[in-house]
């Protein structure tokens, strides 16, 4: 059981910012009136978050991840989280021991 | 003031009952985090640490994909930050309903806010005042399981194998994708997600770092807010 300071440090960072946002809410709930422009913002950060996550592993790094990708996001459409998960972890690690 | 009948312990077996289903589903993902978190390097004392004082799944598998070592405080507590950003619209919407929580337990409460638990509680408070005691019945086990299956998971991760020949490197890959089409509503997502995958494309190939994710993310921003009216297309 190791406990390196900078990853404690990096949690901490990110509990941080995670409580900020949870307590946030509760704050800002008295005088916070987002106009529609306000809104639309905050509403396409998560998507646009994760899209930009997933983007380099996704799109630019071989054929059997863009592929895996693909069979992820179909899969999304019809199975729930876990279910569409193991369907593309298992489509990559099929595409890569054909070598692809 | 238990409006429950049966009072106290009937109140709590409610919102258990409620979130059991979540539970369950929550617990291999919670296991795969700690798999992957080894995989890392973390122990099992940093992974479970993450967890426990985290609580986000989406930013911890995040914080799995940029990791580096030694790990980056700044880079990490903005991702995180960004991920999360929607617990300030979630906490905003409960926090009427927790208006009449004594004191300090307000606050409490929204440090367990998760999407599965926000989404319990908004539904149950339509018809019912939610109580602090039925609130707790519902995040409380449901954070339990989330922090030992991470433990769990780190400790049977060292046994899985090279990640790159089993997949598991691309389990957060495949979360996120699944998780960003639960985000679609139709063309307008279609064209933030374009945004925000080009310039992460071409950001990562630019610049070392993490960069792209914020390039991805104010892309965007920028395509939602700059896309003309009219556009609402609903799938």
């Amino acid at each position: 059981m190791t406990l390196d300071p900078q990853t404690l440090l990096a949690i901490l960072a990110m509990a941080l910012a995670t409580a900020a946002t949870r307590i946030g809410g509760l704050i800002l709930f008295g005088f916070l009136t987002l106009d529609r422009w306000q809104k639309r913002a905050m509403e396409a950060i998560p998507p646009a978050v994760l899209m930009a996550v997933v983007a380099p592993t996704a799109l630019a790094t071989g054929p059997a991840e863009t592929a895996a990708a693909a069979v992820t996001a179909l899969a999304a459409l019809r199975l729930p989280l876990l279910a569409a998960t193991t369907l593309g972890v298992a489509a990559v690690a099929a595409l890569r021991a054909m070598g692809l | 003031m238990p409006n429950h009948r049966g009072g106290r312990a009937a109140e709590v077996f409610s919102a258990m009952r409620r979130m059991a289903p979540l539970i369950t589903a929550v617990i291999p993902i919670g296991l795969v985090f700690g798999a992957a978190a080894a995989g890392n390097g973390l122990s099992p004392l940093e992974a479970t640490l993450m967890s426990a004082l985290v609580f986000a799944g989406g930013s911890q598998f995040v914080a799995m994909d940029i990791w580096t070592h030694p790990a980056s405080w700044a880079a990490l507590g903005v991702s995180a930050f960004l991920v999360n950003i929607r617990h300030v619209l979630m906490s905003a919407s409960l926090a009427p309903k927790l208006g009449h929580f004594p004191g300090w337990r307000k606050y409490l409460s929204v440090l367990f806010l998760t999407d599965e638990g926000w989404a319990v509680a908004e539904t149950h408070a339509a018809n019912v005042r939610l109580t602090p005691l039925w609130y707790a019945g519902a995040v409380i086990p449901f954070y339990f399981a989330w922090v030992m299956s991470a433990l769990a998971g780190s400790l049977a991760g060292a046994f899985l194998g090279d990640p790159a020949v089993t997949g598991l490197d691309f389990v957060f890959c495949a979360v996120f994708i699944v998780l960003v089409m639960n985000f679609w509503r139709g063309a307008r997502t279609g064209l933030v997600l374009v945004a925000s995958g080009l310039s992460a494309v071409l950001v990562h190939a630019a610049v070392p770092g993490v960069w792209y994710i914020l390039a991805g993310a104010l892309a965007g921003v920028a395509a939602a807010v700059l896309m003309p009216d009219g556009q609402e297309v609903t799938a």
